[in-house]
């Protein structure tokens, strides 16, 4: 059997170490080892997007990232983006309010994807959001009530920018990045 | 703070009512034609009902909350793989899997040998087995199974298994099955081909039809095979406790059907097996039967004794499919010169795969419900379908209609084309009746084609652009029919289809426990609002307990359209016996007659005198005060409506959705891509229940229609399938769906819940030949076969111009390689 190696990550702004496997996958490390089922496997081959994650800041499919190069950097998984206290993302309450979801396996992806697409457009074009989610598969929505949930989204945050339910990417003391 | 500060909270819930807020609701985004409400035992009106609310079990679905099946994990839990054929059609010469059982961590494996026992989910064709036995039918066929102590080890057993194949002829076309000179893949005495099953039916006096016609129009189509592909693989626990019973946790949409075969094939007392449908990630058809990998984690943890885990790879639910069967169709329709039919005649030949799985009844679909979308005063229908070497079809979202709906609208836009008629008038005019019959004995209700075909043909003005636009661009029009729930289950029983139980706490709270299997259609919400809207609380006050053999009573599961329009009825009439109790005991107290009481915003209120009320839980605890605990039950069996001829089990349905499809299409003249611009949908559900629901049904069914009409393919090369993964078997991303505005029309079916009828899959159908009519009358030329691929598009432009617009580069003008020097 492999040698497991040791790693530090931060997952949804919690310290957290693990040992993990050589070949094993982000998302075995989220889903598996740290018990956060709400990012899905939708495929295991970076082509339907339902595993996205945010790796510090970035979307990225969870199936074809090593657990090990995820060794001191941070990761945003779905169950980052409620508060402390329960409360929805705003991204959240607007994927509810617009319907955004039906059977909810790749919305998981979704959220965390439009989550990093505003902090980078905060106003996006209906062409900005198509092309962001261009890479999540949803099988049940027609996107259309997506991209209005988006839209709404976007909306929510730039008039309450200070929102305390926007993650904040945050580093706790002594992790450092190796960039 | 001191304890002088704390504060004594009062037991005696809501003495002064409720005053939370209700769900948030807001106007749905799309046109909405309302039907006036004819419910009479709804006096006070609709408070939940037609309105937009979101989804009572959106909240854990955004948060990750949710546990579907493969987010499921049991202490000492074991995780099982399939060993799976590397031959399209072989026979069995051994299977040993000593040397994967020496690999450190695996706990024990399987063969075919060790579960002989056929089951299939038709009574009909019991064809299959968990494991093969003395032969493989097609790659991806299960040949044995491993249990380890993790997934990766035994994914490396399953490579360490040995099987022997002697390999047979692979049969993959609908000719070669239909050929008497190849080997059978399921032996069958009484024939010599591969022909699974044979429908001949006739309706009305055919041959005079023909005759009195004024034009026959024939042709032929073919509908290429597509796949549900869900984004959830399929995923199943298997937990079997000392007591001898066994739990399922499985992403199923027929929780019922699973925990009847599972039952049969592992040989245990129904009493003992309990099988749980979490939240399915998508089904769309292609999670309604038991699949062997279920069966086997049952097996594996009676054989071990531990949980045992098995999730598909995304290879393996390509190889498990059950997905739409590909179709060729003859075509012969007899039409007087005004258009009036006089006659149809349709054949078809679908190409099953390995497996009979729902396949009788597919064959039967392909042609019952031809007649329940225009009036047809005679018909003949000759269904075939063939085995082959492929992963077994079955149903998907559409089940058996989606395809002739293909065949049926090409042609009628040509017969429209052909008799200068309007093609959207025409079809209004030959549209059914509300409340009659067709010929092969199908009973109408409600019918909002014309409704439909009016409120698409306006929105898009599509008679002013037909036949008017640039060349290249084009705009189609469709219509089409679908169930709202087959009339008869399929096992035969006289029992009711659903039930359902409501019980109401003293806190105010409803349960509801229904069978169904919530795959994201939104059977939880619409349990929830039936519920809610008969009692007249809120729907957040509504829990939903679904799809448990153990615990809710049986509804036969989420196949063909059936949960609104059955389960809705068993929830409500459960419903409406708490509602006369809480009417009875609230009337004394009220001084008001109990019909004359209304149920809304979580009050119970005399109608004349709306200021005279009580609370909700007021009036929950007078009633159970007076008649004891408060639950009822419920049930719904559809009317007998089979005429009585062998086949007429399948098309019967208590009601029947209407849906009208216009397609805007650009087609590029040089590459032959199709961009669809928009797409426009009118739908006839009865009555929406929640109109957020009906949208996204709508908008998915228009999606999923898109994907199969331009790019969906099922392709074989050598026996195996070319496109087992989601980047080579194209679905269509955020970047290739179009706008899609949805039109919601209301008809009140008179037995629906409220009037309601289906959303799920009737508004797919006309899709497809919305966009074959677009992209015809975008290039004056029609193309005979799905999908609708550039390289279709071209070569039908090609015939149209009569000499090809594309050259081929001959040998002389093709570049030479440069002849080396010689060394």
């Amino acid at each position: 059997m492999p040698k497991r190696v040791p790693i530090r990550i931060c997952v949804n702004g919690q310290p957290r170490e693990a040992f993990v496997e050589p070949a094993a996958s982000l998302l075995e490390l989220v889903r598996g080892t740290f018990g956060l089922t709400g990012t899905k496997e939708g495929c295991g081959t970076g082509y339907c997007g339902a595993c996205t994650v945010l790796l510090d800041g970035q979307p990225v499919n969870a199936c074809l990232v090593f657990a090990v190069d995820a060794d001191h950097r941070d990761v945003l998984t779905v169950e980052g983006l409620t508060t402390h206290e329960g409360g929805l993302h705003p991204v959240q309450d607007a994927f509810v309010a617009c319907g955004a979801l039906q059977c909810g396996f790749c919305t998981p992806g979704m959220l965390v994807s439009t989550v990093a697409l505003l902090r980078r457009v905060p106003y996006p074009s209906e062409a900005d959001i198509r092309a962001a989610l261009a890479g999540h598969l949803c099988r049940c929505t027609g996107y259309r009530s997506i991209v209005r949930a988006v839209t709404r989204a976007a909306a929510a945050l730039a008039a309450n920018p200070e929102n305390p339910a926007l993650p904040q990417p945050a580093r706790p003391r002594g992790m450092r990045s190796r960039a | 703070m001191s304890e002088a500060d704390l504060r004594a909270v009062s037991t005696n819930t809501n003495p002064d009512g409720d005053a939370r807020p209700p769900a948030p609701a807001h106007d749905p985004a799309s046109v909405v034609v309302r039907a006036p409400q004819m419910t009479p035992d709804k006096p006070e009106g609709f408070f939940i009902v037609g309105k937009a609310t979101p989804k009572v079990d959106a909240y854990g679905r955004v948060t990750g909350a949710e546990r579907f099946a493969d987010d499921i994990a049991l202490p000492n839990m074991l995780f099982g793989k399939m060993v799976r054929s590397t031959q399209p059609h072989a026979r069995l010469t051994r299977v040993d899997v000593r040397r994967a059982l020496t690999l450190p961590g695996v706990v024990a494996a399987a063969t075919g040998a060790d579960l002989r026992v056929r089951y299939g989910i038709l009574p009909s064709s019991p064809d299959e087995t968990v494991m093969a036995v003395e032969r493989v039918r097609y790659v991806g066929d299960p040949v044995a199974c491993i249990v380890a102590e993790d997934e990766v080890t035994a994914e490396e057993a399953c490579a360490l298994v040995e099987v022997g194949y002697e390999p047979l002829p692979a049969i993959m076309t609908i000719d070669d099955a239909l050929r008497t000179d190849l080997p059978q893949i399921h032996p069958n005495p009484r024939r010599a081909d591969n022909v699974h099953k044979e429908v001949h039916l006739e309706f009305g006096d055919v041959e005079q039809g023909f005759a009195a016609a004024d034009r026959v129009f024939e042709d032929e189509y073919f509908f290429e095979g597509t796949t549900h592909a869900p984004i959830e693989q399929h995923a199943v626990v298997a937990d079997y406790g000392p007591d001898g019973k066994l739990t399922l946790w499985c992403s199923t949409q027929t929780p019922h059907y699973l925990h009847r075969i599972a039952a049969a094939v592992l040989g245990l007392p129904g009493s003992h097996v309990r099988v749980i449908a979490p939240p399915v990630g998508g089904g769309f058809g292609g999670k309604t039967e038991p699949f062997a990998h279920e069966l086997a984690a049952g097996f594996m943890a009676m054989k071990t004794g531990r949980p045992v885990k098995m999730t598909l790879t995304r290879e393996e639910v390509f190889y498990a499919h059950r997905g739409r069967h590909p179709v060729r169709f003859k075509l012969r329709t007899g039409v007087k010169n005004d258009g009036t039919i006089t006659a149809v005649h349709l054949q078809t030949w679908l190409d099953g795969g390995a497996y009979g799985s729902y396949g009788v009844a597919t064959t039967y679909y392909t042609g019952a419900l031809t007649p329940v979308t225009y009036k047809i005063p005679a018909y003949k229908f000759d269904g075939c379908r063939v085995f082959t070497n492929k992963p077994p079809c079955g149903p998907k979202r559409g089940h058996g209609t989606t395809q002739p709906r293909f065949a049926i609208e090409s042609q009628l836009d040509k017969i429209a084309d052909a008799l200068g008629l309007d093609a959207a008038e025409y079809r209004k005019r030959i549209a059914v009746e509300p409340s009659s019959k067709t010929v092969n004995g199908l009973r109408i209700t409600s019918c909002g084609l014309p409704q439909c075909l009016d409120a698409a043909a306006a929105r898009t003005n599509y008679a002013a652009k037909r036949g008017r636009l640039p060349r290249g661009k084009g705009i189609g029009l469709a219509a089409s029919a679908y169930l709202c729930g087959a009339g008869l289950p399929i096992y035969w029983n006289a029992m009711p289809q659903s039930g359902a139980m409501v019980k109401i706490d003293r806190g105010g709270g409803v349960t509801v426990f229904c069978g169904a299997s919530d795959c994201g259609q939104g059977s939880t919400h619409m349990l929830a609002a039936i519920v809610a809207e008969t009692l007249g609380t809120d729907v957040t006050d509504v829990r939903v307990c679904y799809g448990d053999t153990d615990l809710t009573p049986v509804d036969l599961g989420s196949y063909s359209s059936r949960v609104t329009f059955m389960a809705g009825n068993a929830a409500r009439q459960a419903a409406l016996t708490l509602r006369a109790q809480l009417a009875n005991a609230a009337a004394a107290k009220l001084e008001c007659p109990p019909q004359r009481l209304g149920f809304g915003r979580r009050r119970v209120f005399c109608l004349d005198d709306p200021a005279r009320s009580l609370t909700f839980i007021e009036a929950a605890q007078l009633a159970e005060a007076e008649f004891g605990t408060l639950a009822a039950v419920g049930s719904y069996t559809p009317p007998a409506l089979a005429a009585g001829y062998k086949g007429s089990g399948v098309g019967p349905s208590p009601a029947y959705s209407y849906s009208v499809a216009v397609a805007e299409v650009d087609v590029d003249l040089e590459t032959g891509q199709v961009q669809v611009e928009k797409i426009t949908l009118a739908h006839d559900v009865g009555r929406c229940i929640n109109a957020d629901s009906v949208e996204g049904q709508i908008e998915g069914a228009v999606y999923m229609g898109l994907g199969e009409a331009l790019m969906e393919e099922w392709p074989f090369r050598a026996g195996e399938h070319k496109t087992p993964n989601l980047l080579d078997y194209k679905t269509p991303t955020s970047l290739d769906t179009p706008p899609i505005e949805a039109i919601i029309i209301e008809t009140d079916d008179r037995e629906g819940p409220f009037g309601a009828k289906e959303a799920g899959q009737g508004p797919l159908n006309p899709v497809i030949p919305a966009i074959a009519n677009a992209v015809a009358d975008a290039i004056k030329a029609r193309i005979h076969s799905t999908p609708i691929t550039p390289e279709k598009v071209l070569k039908a432009l090609d015939a149209t111009s009569g000499a090809p617009l594309r050259l081929k580069p001959s040998a002389a003008s093709r570049p030479q390689p440069p002849v080396p020097a010689s060394p």
